[in-house]
């Protein structure tokens, strides 16, 4: 490789990093979601850096009430689209590195093809949407991805989905609230750059791979009391069990020609190889299935958790009426080829318990 | 037991961000605890946070020690 030698002198000095950790940068494709507050400082050190090909995709454009925070835009910038003046900026600094630029939103439909071109996404958006959308395509096409978000004085900075680590929803479910973001009630200028280099810092540990990565940690900082915490987080991962049996298990659709469901779900219960799956995305007791015998995995992190899920027994999926249930059987066939699956019909509401003790 | 409470994100403004000591002898786990701070700042319980025990991501089955310090951790969505 072709390296400039006095360019990246001090990183070559490091004997952390030195040649080889400077080739593994310059090889490196990061994609950087969000060219706002934290992705202004991520960019800059990262380009610096030297990562040699870097994605930016942002739909906005520079407005003056981004510029007290973000640092890589002039009140000559103001209406040009962000992506674009970031990339002047970047390549002045560092023109010996590629960069891609994609004028739009993050959503479902490009994740899976931006995410095919980039080994680790940086995750700089402002809304908590756009983050599950980075956590699930990140978990569906087994990418690292740094985290970083700020509320007023505070941060937050994580690997997450690094090597089987915990993942964004192993540390918060989906909700549909939304918490405030900094448009709405405002953030110190510097906050975003604090945490944004934090980012940049994990994102060159990982390309690296020197010292210590925040997976299945969570740095938390208040910046306004000098609090730092750096907490523990658990993948929160179904409980598996690995004493399997030879037996076959019985199947729904051959019993259920013969026998009322409330008998073949009577079975199961009894039956150490039916694993029962609940894919509500709440995890609600229910006066069915024993939590004990019961994986919550709700429907939208079901992709996630495939390579996990038992093969040696039946998997019968239920939900409350057995229609989210059946989307999951659809998947878990047609898109990962599992065959040990069935569908509750019907759901709880198909069920009582009365049935059940007759 | 003595407890130090530490809030972050919007639930310090209900909460001192510097902290809140607590001391209770009928909060065993973080099922009472929340039970506690959910009744005493009625604000906080429309808010989703998860609670910390010394730097510790646990459920609400969690068993707490005295000397125990509990964050109380939101999602943050600002970029």
């Amino acid at each position: 490789m072709n390296m400039d030698y006095e360019r990246y002198q001090k990183h070559l000095l490091l004997p952390e990093i030195g040649i080889e950790g400077q080739e593994k940068l310059l090889q490196a494709r990061v994609l950087v979601v969000g060219a706002g507050g934290l992705g202004c400082p991520v960019l800059q050190y990262v380009a610096a850096a030297g990562v040699g090909t870097i994605g930016i995709i942002d739909a906005d454009v520079v407005s003056l009430s981004n510029l007290q925070r973000q640092i890589l835009y002039t009140t000559d910038s103001v209406g040009r689209k962000k992506v674009e003046v970031a990339k002047e900026v970047l390549l002045s600094m560092n023109p010996t590195i590629a960069i891609k630029t994609y004028p739009e939103k993050f959503t479902e439909d490009n994740a899976q093809t931006l995410l095919l071109h980039y080994d680790i996404v940086v995750d700089c958006t402002d809304n908590l949407k756009a983050r599950y959308i980075i956590n699930d395509a990140c978990v569906q096409a087994n990418k690292p991805f740094v985290y970083g978000s700020i509320h007023r004085f505070e941060g937050q900075v994580a690997v997450f989905n690094y090597e089987n680590g915990p993942t964004y929803r192993c540390l918060f479910d989906e909700d549909d609230a939304e918490p405030p973001n900094c448009a709405d009630i405002g953030v110190l200028g510097v906050l975003p750059g604090v945490i944004g280099m934090y980012q940049a810092l994990e994102v060159i540990k990982l390309i690296t791979g020197i010292g210590e990565l925040l997976s299945g940690k969570l740095l938390m900082i208040n910046t306004l009391h000098n609090i730092h915490r750096t907490i523990k987080i658990k993948r929160r991962q179904p409980i598996i069990t690995s004493n399997l049996q030879e037996a076959k298990p019985v199947s729904l659709k051959e019993n259920s020609l013969r026998v009322p469901v409330s008998d073949i779900v009577k079975e199961f219960l009894q039956n150490p190889e039916v694993q029962f799956i609940d894919v509500r995305e709440q995890d609600l007791d229910n006066a069915i299935f024993p939590k004990e015998k019961t994986l919550h995995i709700p429907l939208s992190q079901l992709a996630g958790y495939v390579d996990d899920l038992p093969q040696d027994k039946l998997l019968v999926v239920f939900c409350q009426s057995g229609r989210m249930s059946n989307l999951a059987v659809q998947m878990l066939t047609q898109q990962y080829g599992l065959i040990n699956v069935e569908n509750l019909e019907g759901g709880l509401n198909g069920l009582s318990s009365k049935q059940l003790q007759k | 037991m003595r407890f130090s409470i530490l809030p972050f994100g919007a639930l310090t403004d209900t909460l001192s961000a510097s902290g809140i000591s607590l001391t209770h002898e009928q909060i065993l786990t973080i099922e009472d605890l929340h039970q506690y701070l959910t009744t005493t700042y009625p604000a906080i319980a429309q808010q989703k946070f998860r609670y910390a025990v010394n730097q510790e991501m646990v459920d609400s089955t969690h068993s707490l020690q005295d000397g125990d310090e509990i964050a109380l951790l939101p999602p943050f969505s600002g970029g």
